[in-house]
């Protein structure tokens, strides 16, 4: 009971994510992991980079890749990185509802994203016969952005499990660590995207 | 009744320092747009790749920053930690960079 009350306080803290240890501990464990994502993206860089003209006779990156897909893609999960900053705001305003709508929209431009990303590889593996085994350049390809892909699932699993499960608590002290942890994976998504659309697609037209 | 009063007092300081928050953030989407746009715009006039690619990974590298700083909320206090674990992690995509763009020279 008492344990109920510390975490359902009548006046919301400041940053409710961080008022608990437990917030604190999730805040610092996320970063921790994302330090250790950048990692992960570096080696996929990487290899990539080292890759990318080895296309061994098959489709080349000026080949395959289009202007327009990319930058609706970008604009959609840029977008779905505000809205999720909108989700925070509310979420320290200690307006559930209004976080939970601006979560639905991130989920929303998040599954638009994740729709576009599947049309680009079935479009490279049908009209091109562009596929992870066609030359190295495919499998660095595919690794570096279908391991982003996943992210973008995991990510909006995770979201959807936090919605459902917190539908009927409201917001506390208990689950605004969990959200705002997940505010801070979404746009870690958004950082590694912004080096794909660089150095993947817009480099990869240029030279 | 005066603790009451003095928490409302609170908490209308607060909302307006988080309304004052969010405009920034919403310039900080601003701003990210309007570079994301500039380096499509670069790469489809076809301007010389000698120009357009420092041009492109300037522009990725400041979006970035204005990712990690304002949305993710580097800019404020009690993110040294956060501050140290991801340019740990940077400098660690700097050495994988140079180790994997040289190796292919020979």
């Amino acid at each position: 009971m008492s344990h109920d009350h510390s975490l359902n306080p009548k006046t919301m803290p400041e940053d409710p994510a961080k008022a608990t240890m437990e917030g604190k501990h999730k805040f610092l464990g996320l970063w921790f992991f994302l330090g250790g994502e950048t990692v992960l993206f570096a080696c996929f860089f990487g290899t990539y980079l080292a890759l990318r003209n080895s296309t061994a006779g098959g489709p080349t990156s000026q080949d395959l890749f289009g202007l327009d897909l990319v930058f609706l893609m970008t604009v959609l999960l840029l977008t779905s990185s505000l809205t999720s900053v909108y989700a925070m705001y509310h979420m320290k305003n200690n307006d559930f509802k209004k976080m939970m709508l601006w979560l639905g929209i991130t989920a929303l431009l998040g599954f638009g994203f994740l729709a576009l990303e599947i049309y680009e590889f079935a479009h490279y593996i049908s009209d091109y016969g562009f596929t992870f085994r066609s030359s190295a350049f495919g499998s660095a390809f595919y690794t570096l952005v279908g391991f982003h892909g996943g992210h973008v699932v995991f990510g909006l699993s995770w979201l959807i499990a936090l919605m459902v499960r917190n539908a009927k608590r409201g917001l506390n002290l208990y689950n605004a660590p969990k959200f705002n942890t997940f505010a801070l994976y979404w746009h870690f998504i958004d950082v590694v995207w912004v080096f794909i659309f660089t150095v993947v697609y817009l480099m990869g037209m240029v030279s | 009744m005066t603790e009451n009063t003095s928490t409302n007092k609170i908490n209308s300081f607060q909302k307006e320092k988080n309304k004052d928050e969010m405009r920034k953030q919403i310039i900080t989407f601003a701003l990210m747009i309007f570079f994301t746009m500039i380096a499509f715009f670069a790469v489809g006039m076809g301007i010389s790749s000698m120009f357009v690619i420092p041009l492109i990974l300037i522009l990725a590298i400041v979006q970035v920053g204005f990712q990690f700083y304002y949305f993710m909320h580097m800019k404020d206090k009690g993110h040294e930690f956060p501050a140290l674990l991801i340019f740990g992690g940077i400098w660690v995509t700097f050495l994988v960079g140079v180790t994997f763009v040289t190796i292919i020279w020979w």
